[in-house]
């Protein structure tokens, strides 16, 4: 499905990543985790299409999309979960969940039940929240829900978190560990991706790949990896 | 049955949201002349008879759910006017004023729409006041410099949105009002100016006395070359509450001045103003990028939203 090839990134100060090539198959959940700094959301921005590498290729599902808009990105079906979510004035959570299921403009206020669907599955209120603007009037935690439920809503074949956990209470944590699961159980073809350094996370992984100044360090499964992390010094 | 083209048409339901006689009362001025009025058993219409042209509107006491349409539509270039409608509205009234001006102009010459308007809101009464502007048309000028006053007397509301939806080359909006005890009024202005278009807004508030409040919100979004300048001055003299946002997206070559200006003149007068001015932040529109909007769309989504 995904598939990245000697994928390197620097800024004109500093190298980011180095020579990252992976595949991720149709159902896998792979964690991406590492020190701070490490360049897990550099990586994760790379395959969004948010930001293009200096070199080296990213294919999905046999598609060039090295040089690619996150549009084209999102076309083909990468969707993507911000570490810290964007606060817009004017735009309501029920505008940012039409736009995510539809892929088109929300001009009109257009309610559908299937909405309510993903708000609900985040454990917030519909008719608390759906007429409300994504402005500052919302607390981090209720925005990383949001967030969360703008990309269950875009059913892609690959879904990538950066950092899931942030800003959230262990209440609503626990709730997330159900998303995933029943994200997994819903359809076995999607893709998980997600960046995190949580090792309950990790622990519903199929693959864990560690990253240490923006090179691959270790991957394997979480029985094999988790142990090593501590000297890894992640 | 409204004598109107289609280019009429169009405009009367741009700017009114109607595309033929309303209910209730009303009053519809095209090029310059009243061409179809109606008064209902509580409101009365008549033409002014003074040196001034327009309208007064006499609203009875306890008149409540009624809607009054007064929409103004040019589509003759090189009309110049200046009108004047009047609102006395008496006490326990609750009703609805949708008035809102459209110009079409093809020709050489600018089309100019001066609408003075005034409100003498009685006691315990709540008016909500819907003004849109809207031009269009490849001639000259299409120019728009509303007034609007209002006095609003003990315990009275009223709700404002005025807004300028495209097409205005020049406008100067000028909106006052003055509150009495326990009165409250809410000012949202929506202006949008593109090409090389200016527009100046300046609304003062003056909180007269005890337990007024005031909230003025305007947004705006200026591309291209054109020129916003917007001030708001809330005076506080008693013990009130006043409150003024200004929020603007700048795009493109455009400049926009925003200046909130707060006078207290007695010890128990709350205000607060808050003006933020910024191009669309990137992280907006991508955002909207990875759910598959197109840069252009992301852009369209966040200015029509800012504007709603």
């Amino acid at each position: 499905m995904l598939t990245l090839n000697d994928v390197c990134f620097s800024t004109p100060k500093r190298q980011i990543l180095q020579n990252i090539s992976f595949d991720v198959s149709a159902g896998e959940i792979i964690v991406i985790t590492g020190p701070n700094g490490s360049g897990k959301s550099t990586l994760a921005k790379l395959i969004a299409g948010v930001e293009q590498p200096s070199s080296g290729h990213i294919f999905f599902n046999d598609t060039d999309l090295t040089k690619s808009s996150c549009t084209d990105h999102a076309k083909a079906g990468i969707a993507f979960s911000f570490q810290q979510p964007v606060r817009f004035k004017g735009v309501t959570v029920q505008d940012l969940l039409f736009i995510a299921s539809t892929g088109e403009q929300s001009l009109y206020q257009t309610k559908t039940a299937r909405i309510d669907k993903y708000l609900k599955q985040v454990g917030l209120d519909p008719a608390q929240y759906l007429a409300r603007e994504i402005d500052d009037s919302l607390s981090g935690g209720e925005l990383k829900r949001i967030e969360i439920a703008s990309v269950i809503a875009r059913h892609a074949p690959l879904t990538i978190f950066d950092e899931p956990e942030a800003g959230i209470d262990i209440w609503s944590f626990n709730r997330l560990m159900q998303v995933f699961k029943k994200l997994q159980k819903s359809d076995d073809s999607r893709s998980l991706l997600i960046i995190s350094h949580q090792k309950k996370l990790m622990t519903i992984a199929d693959r864990i790949i560690v990253l240490r100044d923006g090179r691959i360090v270790d991957q394997g499964t979480a029985t094999k990896v988790l142990p090593r992390l501590e000297e890894l010094s992640c | 049955m409204l004598s109107l083209d289609d280019i009429e048409r169009q405009l009367l339901q741009d700017v009114a949201d109607i595309n033929g006689i309303p209910a209730g009362a009303y009053n519809f001025r095209v090029n310059g002349k009243s061409i179809s009025r109606h008064s209902t058993a509580n409101i009365d219409i008549s033409p002014k008879t003074g040196r001034h042209r327009g309208i007064d509107i006499n609203i009875k006491s306890g008149t409540k759910g009624e809607v009054i349409h007064i929409p103004v539509i040019i589509s003759a270039s090189g009309l110049k006017e200046a009108v004047y409608n009047d609102f006395f509205i008496g006490d326990n009234v609750d009703v609805t004023i949708v008035a809102g001006c459209g110009i079409y102009n093809c020709g050489a010459d600018n089309s100019i729409h001066d609408g003075i308007h005034s409100f003498h809101v009685g006691k315990n009464s709540h008016i909500s006041y819907i003004e849109k502007h809207y031009g269009t048309g490849p001639g000259a000028q299409k120019i728009l410099n509303p007034t609007t006053r209002l006095f609003l007397a003990k315990n009275s509301t009223a709700e404002l949105l005025l807004e300028q939806i495209k097409g205005v080359d020049s406008t100067h909006r000028h909106t006052e009002a003055e509150l009495a005890e326990n009165a409250h009024i809410v000012i949202k202005e929506r202006l949008f100016t593109h090409g090389r278009q200016n527009a100046v807004s300046d609304i003062v508030v003056t909180l007269r006395k005890d337990a007024a409040s005031a909230d003025i919100v305007s947004r705006a979004v200026a591309q291209d070359h054109s020129i916003q300048n917007f001030s708001s001055h809330i005076i506080g003299a008693a013990n009130c509450r006043g409150h003024s946002e200004c929020d603007a997206i700048i795009m493109d070559h455009a400049q926009v001045t925003a200046t909130p200006a707060l006078d207290a003149q007695s010890v128990n007068a709350t205000l607060i103003h808050e003006a933020a001015i910024g191009k669309i932040a990137n992280e907006q529109l991508t955002k909207l990028m990875t759910l598959g909007l197109t840069q252009r769309q992301a852009e369209s989504q966040i200015i029509n939203g800012f504007l709603k």
